[in-house]
């Protein structure tokens, strides 16, 4: 750490905790135990503050903010874990799970998922909102990875990490709104892509079932997650 | 005036279903029929899945008997791998298969219908349960949970859990047996041998007469001569050496004299010799053999028909068991009454295979799971099921392995015939005009026949529909003008 490294001070749920001035309060609430729930957020890749699970109040401010876009300030007081926060973050919850057609049961991911953790974690018993049931395909055209967009929430960490970590950037994402799908290259079956280097990254990261090794059944996919912090700290140190 | 009975829905079955009797104008039973009421469509919601999922999606079907949808979805998909699974892997599928044999048929027998065989048939409906079954004779319903928990206890010690499991995958197994599992289960064998082999003799005191096995002199004769006592084929797997075996083989049809019609067929070419009907009034088809037609190539399997098509069981206590079972008829044993007898001595082999494949010198090897990718793009996984011969066939692309189609003929449907043949024979010997008699007293005992006859079979209709809460229990005798003449309650 340089020395012009400016610390600033801040509570988080009634506790007083240090930080270093361009940390985000998720960060800093992760380094003192506070846990903030989060899907997107992954430790090593850049944050996207899409899934909106991180939100948290902020005192004299009314709207909620993305605990990990939002970077800290001397005597901030944020509370992570109001009603409100809470009812929120079930209803965000559900919302994933009528979006897609995410069944637990039959998923290589069955016990191994940090969507349905979430949902036990936060309550989450049922879905008040309609399913869609959107029509969507499988691509198990790569030789050894798929791809399932009924389980996929769009953290867009295999994006990220393909990008960031691995340099290659097969991933990516195509058109907007409810109609937002993940895509490698142009558009193409994962198989026929030309930029993909077989590294799997993007099956690590995923939190949930969409990207999966073939080969494995339901809850035979357990991901592991411990390279990232190391190789993002490998590249930050070659630059 | 023409009338109809309708009992819906039926009660201690797995499932939902209903009975409708149609009267004639002399009041007499002209038909019966038996209605599945409710809609699954697995066959249609796999479609577009990759195939690997296919063994735990299709085990979804049933909360009952998943392992036999798994052994079945998993041995369709093995062939889709074009792999051949190591020993042990094929071993502890065995096992797990045993054990859901014992869970399931423990449930049919001492759950569903043993109150019918120790209270009556006219027993008080209030009385008539497995609550009954304890007051009046508490060791066998102790002997009935006792006999279940240690099915499901082999379920969970292999494959980790209970109910839906995914331990069984295309190629294998995904663990293998550890050594606790093995000694556990083994150590269980000779209390669960001296339970069946305890209900094996009431049954046969109780039920069948001092061991006379004579119909004549039972308290069930009646039952014996009408649940279901109908000429039909009788199909099954039976291993390379014609012995009992619930998960691999090949197809064997014998007839109601007891001849081999046809052997050794191969599942693979089930199209070539079974055909699927589908009736307006039911959502269940009607498979039947095709080389006799439809209806004439009405068939049966479950218990009673493994036990008529086979040469023997394999195992010392069934097979002397299965000699005496066998002397009952000539020819095939017929009435279906006695699937309740071949189920317990199924239990009974189920518990002597378990221990010989835990014995063997390899069950811990753990060499269970061979690996492939797709290599072929279609497969048959065939397996007996508690209640019977059990297929899957899938068809998947031949780029990637998503599946194309999917068709599945599961037990309860094989027995369809024979099931609405056999509550016809019921209806007509204990329905009498326009009301429910049986000795002109007891109403509720005619109806409970008519469910009974039906529980024999031990239909599981969760297969094709999902059973939650309380049913309530109404059989309305309907005239042609629309007006109920007749209705029990209960």
């Amino acid at each position: 750490m340089s020395a012009s490294v400016k610390i600033k001070t801040l509570t988080i749920d009634d506790r007083h905790v240090g930080a270093r001035e361009n940390q985000t309060i998720l960060e800093v609430a992760r380094e003192n135990g506070i846990e903030i729930p989060s899907l997107c957020y992954i430790d090593g890749l850049s944050a996207h503050g899409g899934c909106r699970l991180c939100l948290v109040e902020v005192t004299g401010i009314p709207q909620l903010l993305p605990a990990c876009m939002t970077v800290v300030e001397e005597r901030m007081e944020v509370s992570t874990q109001s009603e409100r926060l809470r009812k929120l973050r079930k209803n965000i919850l559900e919302l994933y799970f009528s979006e897609r057609n995410h069944v637990c049961s039959v998923c290589v991911s069955n016990g191994n998922c940090e969507l349905q953790d979430m949902a036990g974690e936060t309550g989450m018993d049922h879905v008040h909102f309609p399913y869609l049931y959107p029509d969507l395909g499988v691509d198990i055209t790569h030789e050894r990875f798929a791809m399932d967009d009924n389980r996929c929430i769009m953290c867009t960490r295999c994006v990220r990490v393909c990008d960031e970590i691995e340099g290659a950037h097969t991933l990516d994402i195509k058109d907007r709104g409810i109609e937002t799908r993940i895509i490698t290259d142009l558009d193409q079956n994962w198989g026929d892509s030309e930029t993909c280097t077989l590294c799997g990254k993007c099956v690590h990261v995923c939190p949930t079932g969409a990207l999966f090794e073939k080969g494995k059944s339901v809850g035979e996919m357990s991901k592991r997650r411990q390279f990232l912090p190391y190789l993002a700290l490998m590249r930050e140190e070659k630059r | 005036m023409a009338k109809t009975i309708t009992i819906e829905p039926l009660t201690r079955i797995e499932g939902h279903g209903k009975v409708t009797i149609h009267l004639n104008e002399k009041g007499e039973v002209e038909d019966a029929l038996f209605h599945v009421t409710q809609f699954r469509g697995f066959e249609k919601l796999c479609e577009g899945r990759p195939f690997r999922e296919m063994p735990s999606l299709m085990a979804r079907i049933c909360g009952i008997c998943p392992v036999a949808h798994l052994i079945a979805g998993a041995k369709a998909c093995d062939q889709i791998l074009a792999v051949q699974i190591p020993r042990t892997g094929v071993a502890l599928r065995k096992v797990i298969n045993l054990g859901q044999i014992i869970q399931s048929h423990a449930l049919s027998f001492f759950y569903l219908s043993s109150p019918d065989l120790v209270l009556g048939m006219d027993a008080d409906p209030a009385q008539r349960n497995i609550f009954g079954v304890h007051k009046e004779n508490p060791q066998m319903a102790r002997d009935g949970i006792r006999l279940r928990q240690f099915g499901q206890t082999i379920i969970q010690m292999l494959a980790g859990e209970r109910v839906h499991p995914s331990w069984i995958i295309a190629g294998g197994v995904s663990e293998p047996c550890s050594r606790e599992a093995r000694d556990t289960i083994l150590s269980a064998i000779p209390e669960m041998q001296k339970i069946i082999q305890r209900n094996l003799d009431w049954f046969k005191t109780s039920i069948l007469q001092a061991g006379q096995q004579t119909v004549r002199v039972s308290k069930f004769r009646d039952e014996i001569r009408t649940f279901g006592n109908i000429q039909s084929y009788f199909l099954g797997l039976v291993n390379d050496d014609g012995e009992l075996d619930f998960y691999d083989g090949k197809i064997r049809v014998v007839d109601a004299s007891g001849k081999i019609v046809a052997d050794k067929l191969a599942p693979e070419d089930y199209p070539e010799y079974i055909g699927e009907k589908v009736e307006p009034w039911s959502y269940l088809k009607f498979p039947y053999y095709k080389p006799k037609g439809y209806p004439g190539g009405m068939y049966r399997v479950g218990p009673l028909a493994r036990m008529n098509i086979i040469d023997r069981c394999g195992t010392p206590q069934a097979d002397q068991e299965l000699s005496e079972f066998r002397g009952l008829s000539r020819g095939s044993v017929l009435s279906s009454f006695y699937y309740h007898y071949a189920r317990l001595i199924e239990i009974l082999y189920a518990i002597e295979k378990i221990e010989q494949l835990l014995a063997g010198p390899d069950i811990l090897d753990t060499r269970v799971k061979a690996i492939a990718g797709r290599n072929n793009t279609e497969g048959v996984g065939v397996a007996e099921a508690p209640r019977g011969t059990l297929f899957h066939h899938y068809k998947v692309q031949d780029d990637h392995g998503i599946m194309k189609s999917a068709n599945l003929i599961i037990a309860t449907g094989h027995n369809n015939l024979a099931m609405n043949k056999g509550i016809l024979q019921v209806a007509r010997h204990f329905v009498k005009g326009e009301q429910f008699v049986k000795d002109g007293t007891d109403q509720q005992g005619a109806l409970n026949r008519v469910e009974a006859v039906i529980r024999a079979f031990d239909p599981c209709l969760s297969c094709s529909t999902h059973a939650a809460g309380k049913m309530p229990f109404t059989m309305d005798l309907v005239g042609s003008d629309g007006e109920v003449r007749d209705s029990l309650r209960r």
